[in-house]
């Protein structure tokens, strides 16, 4: 069942193409059946793994790599699955309004269900190589989304940023992975986290725990990898609601969830994982305050609550990771509203500009109500699920089991950054929707058709919801969940009244100082704006790109020339000098060289030969030089027929033959006879190449003909090419036999080679 | 640049080639011949006939997609080594058997031969693109 579970997007986006033909715009209507069957099976069941069933499948892959194709569904899994396919649902939905018919709806579901399918496969993995597959192909397909406007350069951009520094990050968790295993021998999840006490013993613990985490700190936007989350939000706006706000931002979230039972509890996770979330939680608050562009404030706003649930396993308490799973849920919950809802926005006015909108209360009410009930919640007012969840985020804070200067000022930073998380939850409902409009919008607002707000209205309705009743997902998601990642059963309750206690109080400071900041938000906007910090990660990023391709391409250019005598030169020099200094190194164990008689006609035949060669060097244009190669060749078959190899011969022949045509014919492109014009140097470089390469092939092949390092293969040949392969020429036996996957590769290279000669060929004719 | 002599003697040798060609590449597997030999001899019949008359006329007389022989010995070749798979045995594992023809009799054959004929398809494909491409221009 679980393969068909990961399999299914994957199958519905091949049939996308002939689905756009039947359904036309139709097509998201139609695709929204899959998320929702998806959630639904996965609905029903919740009760069984919820009881404490683990439900696993496994195919043998690479077994001797201990890489087998592993799913494993536990309730950390399934509350991952069921926000991927229950957001997915919402977002299909909303996609069909969002995008018009001209948009190309077939490269949009492909990509999108492709995301759902490889997200899915990140959440069911229970291999870590299958993990790592699938974390590499959400960020591919969210390369490709990203970039689905691929006309306009900040989509490109946006999306290059992306692919480079998840990519990255998810290389360096593969070595992770792999030093994991280096210490426990397996890939399998089960088996790793039943040697914690090996893996935490182990010298190698540091740099697996840094190399894994950088991989789940990039993917999910934590400083200072978090630069690439506001240049993704050039993708559509669903897919910034479901990709970079939902699902795959939390796929970083999951795996440090994932693997908690394994590395939590040492000081070096408390230290890296709350750490990094802290600075995260306050960088995304304070910069979220200043953004003028709605999705790029949403963006930043992201960033910050991902710090704050990173914060919040790092701390690696039961408690804290009861609030860091309710706050996970919260915020895919509240943050896909406010992405839908600054969508209808955009689309409905034209514009994503906070100076120009306002007062749009009036016109799109229930845009308003979505937008006022999900800024809420993510501000932390009661009777809302983000209140809840942050009441659990100040007592974890209050509770660490660490003690040291990071601890204690945990409280303090999170209550600052939360503050500030007020301040851009307020500037986004009243400055959007209250008051009068600040300027002209491109179109006249009106309230979004009704369809196209079910999935907003369903995501705020899910808010107030978990905060009237928060109790209800907290038993039924939440403490499974939880219990799925510390490894035993939790029996948290959640409530909207806790009565008077240390975390009320840190929300009434909060919503206090909040206020009073909100009251001078225009002035704290200008402020914010006029910091300019020459520490700026995106400046990092920009001057390192550069660096990269400007220097690579220096380095391109000094050594491709763009005149093949040169290239001839190099791969002739790396042969001497490999294959020479290995030679002369391993001298030993060669023998002499064992000459046949030499008769008088071999004799004049080399002579010839040689003045063949002298005639090439001394030809004054290139058909005289191409005669004479001809001449060479010819002299080189009628060996070949003195030592009794007549296929060889044959072969020399005509491949003599054919290849003097083809100079003939490439003649008309080649430019004119140089010789003469070539710099002395250049000369003596190309004869010292040509000598010791001359020299060394002669002595290698003396060398090898005398020396027996093996038993020869031949008599094998000679014996069975007629008992084994049917065929009395061992030559042709061999080659279509014996060594047939050889020649299958040849004639393949070959293929492509003709391939790559014609499109160059036809290529230069367009261009001219 | 028309001559009699080339285009008289072309039209006399080219079957005779021909007709060798195809020899080398079945008996290839008991006797000096074989798939690369034979596609570069048949090759050669056809830039022969490319020499005397020109590009045009050999096109009409021979309307070859010398493109599509490459995949078409590429397509062969991996076939005849898929074929055993089939039968649970390694990629490319060869058979041979007598074959009895009416008219020329019984002789032995492998299925070698099929990926040899792969392999002939293969290179009067890539000798042809290539010098056909560079000749048109």
């Amino acid at each position: 069942m679980l393969l068909s579970i990961v399999l299914a997007p994957f199958v519905a986006a091949l049939l996308v193409p002939w689905l756009r033909r039947v359904a036309g715009s139709w097509i998201g209507l139609f695709l929204t059946i899959i998320p929702a069957s998806l959630f639904t099976v996965l609905l029903s069941i919740l009760p069984r793994v919820n009881s404490g069933t683990t439900i696993s499948a496994a195919w043998e892959w690479v077994s001797s790599l201990g890489i087998n194709f592993a799913l494993r569904l536990d309730s950390w899994s399934l509350l991952f699955a069921l926000l991927v396919t229950g957001i997915g649902t919402l977002v299909f939905l909303y996609s069909h309004f969002y995008l018009g018919a001209k948009e190309d709806l077939t490269k949009y579901y492909l990509y999108i269900l492709a995301f759902m399918g490889s997200m899915l496969g990140v959440v069911l993995a229970g291999n870590l190589i299958v993990l790592y597959l699938f974390w590499e192909f959400t960020s591919f397909t969210s390369f490709l989304l990203i970039g689905f406007w691929s006309n306009r350069e900040r989509s490109r951009y946006g999306a290059q940023k992306a692919l480079l520094i998840t990519v990255f990050g998810g290389f360096v968790m593969l070595a992770g992975f792999a030093l994991l295993y280096i210490v426990t021998g397996s890939f399998d999840l089960v088996e790793i986290m039943a040697k914690r006490e090996l893996v935490l013993g182990s010298p190698l613990f540091p740099y697996i725990l840094i190399l894994v985490l950088i991989g789940a700190f990039t993917k999910s936007a934590q400083v200072p990898f978090h630069i690439w989350l506001p240049n993704a939000m050039e993708a559509p706006t669903p897919i910034s609601a479901f990709l970079h706000s939902a699902t795959m931002v939390k796929a970083g979230l999951y795996l440090v969830g994932r693997l908690f039972p394994l590395f939590s509890g040492t000081a070096l996770w408390f230290g890296l994982v709350s750490g990094v979330g802290v600075a995260t939680l306050i960088t995304g608050s304070l910069l979220a305050v200043k953004q003028d562009d709605l999705k790029a404030l949403l963006a930043y706003s992201t960033i910050s609550q991902l710090g704050l649930i990173m914060t919040l396993f790092g701390l690696g308490t039961p408690l804290a990771t009861s609030a860091a799973v309710f706050h996970l849920f919260n915020h895919a919950a509240f943050k896909g509203a406010l992405f839908m809802a600054v969508g209808i926005i955009d689309h409905e006015t034209g514009t994503r500009d906070i100076n120009l909108l306002g007062g749009l209360g009036k016109r799109m009410p229930i845009t308003a109500a979505v937008t006022g009930i999900a800024a809420f919640a993510m501000a932390g007012l009661p009777p809302f699920s983000g209140f809840v969840s942050k009441e659990l985020f100040y007592e974890a804070t209050l509770h660490p089991e660490f003690s040291g200067w990071l601890a204690g000022l945990l409280p303090w930073l999170s209550v600052g950054a939360s503050i500030f998380t007020f301040v851009y939850s307020m500037l986004l409902f009243f400055y959007v929707f209250l008051g009068q409009p600040r300027g002209e919008t491109p179109k006249l607002p009106h309230e979004a058709p009704i369809l196209m707000l079910i999935g907003p209205v369903v995501l705020a309705g899910i808010t107030i919801f978990a905060g009237l009743k928060p109790d209800f997902f907290g038993q039924s998601l939440v403490n499974p969940a939880v219990a799925s990642i510390i490894g035993r059963p939790v029996s948290e309750h959640y409530q909207l009244w806790h009565g008077v206690t240390t975390p009320l109080v840190m929300s009434l400071a909060t919503i206090g100082v909040g206020v009073v900041l909100y009251k001078l938000v225009e002035p704290l906007r200008r402020l914010f704006k006029g910091i300019k910090t020459k520490f700026n990660p995106n400046h990092i990023y920009d001057w390192g790109l550069d660096l990269l391709t400007n220097q690579s391409a220096k380095l391109t250019n000094w050594y491709m020339t763009g005149l093949l005598r040169d290239y001839v030169v190099y791969i002739i020099g790396a042969f001497v000098i490999l294959v020479g200094g290995t030679y002369l190194l391993k001298v030993s164990g060669i023998q002499g060289w064992h000459f046949a008689p030499i008769n008088l006609y071999e004799l004049l035949f080399a002579l010839l030969f040689a003045a063949a060669v002298i005639m090439i060097l001394r030809a004054s244009s290139r058909v005289i030089g191409l005669i004479a190669l001809g001449i060479v060749g010819f002299f080189m078959a009628s060996f070949w027929v003195i030592l009794r190899a007549p296929d060889l011969a044959l072969t020399q022949l005509i491949v003599e033959t054919i290849s003097l045509i083809l100079f003939l014919l490439a003649f008309a492109h080649l430019p004119s006879y140089f010789k003469d014009t070539e710099p002395r140097n250049k000369k003596i470089v190309d004869a010292i190449t040509s000598a010791s390469f001359g020299i060394l092939a002669a002595g290698l092949a003396l060398t090898a003909h005398g020396t027996r390092l093996f038993e020869s293969i031949s008599a094998y040949y000679i014996e069975n090419s007629l008992k084994l392969g049917g065929g009395r020429n061992i030559v042709n036996v061999i080659l279509v036999d014996f060594r047939g996957l050889d020649t299958m590769g040849e004639i393949t290279v070959l293929s492509i080679a003709a391939m790559g000669v014609y499109a160059l060929v036809k290529l230069r004719r367009r261009t001219r | 640049m028309k001559s009699l002599i080339l285009e008289t003697i072309s039209r006399l040798v080219v079957f005779v080639i021909l007709i060798f060609s195809i020899y080398l590449l079945l008996q290839g597997h008991n006797a000096p011949g074989g798939g690369f030999i034979a596609g570069l001899m048949t090759s050669a019949t056809f830039v022969l006939q490319y020499v005397a008359f020109g590009i045009k006329h050999q096109r009409s007389i021979l309307p070859l997609n010398f493109k599509m022989l490459i995949s078409l010995g590429l397509l062969l070749s991996l076939g005849t080594g898929l074929v055993p798979m089939l039968f649970g045995k390694p990629f490319l594992t060869s058979a041979f058997g007598n074959l009895n023809l009416p008219v020329l009799g019984e002789f032995e054959m492998a299925t070698a031969v099929l990926f040899d004929l792969g392999v002939y398809l293969i290179v009067v494909g890539v000798t042809m693109t290539i010098i056909t491409a560079l000749g048109e221009n």
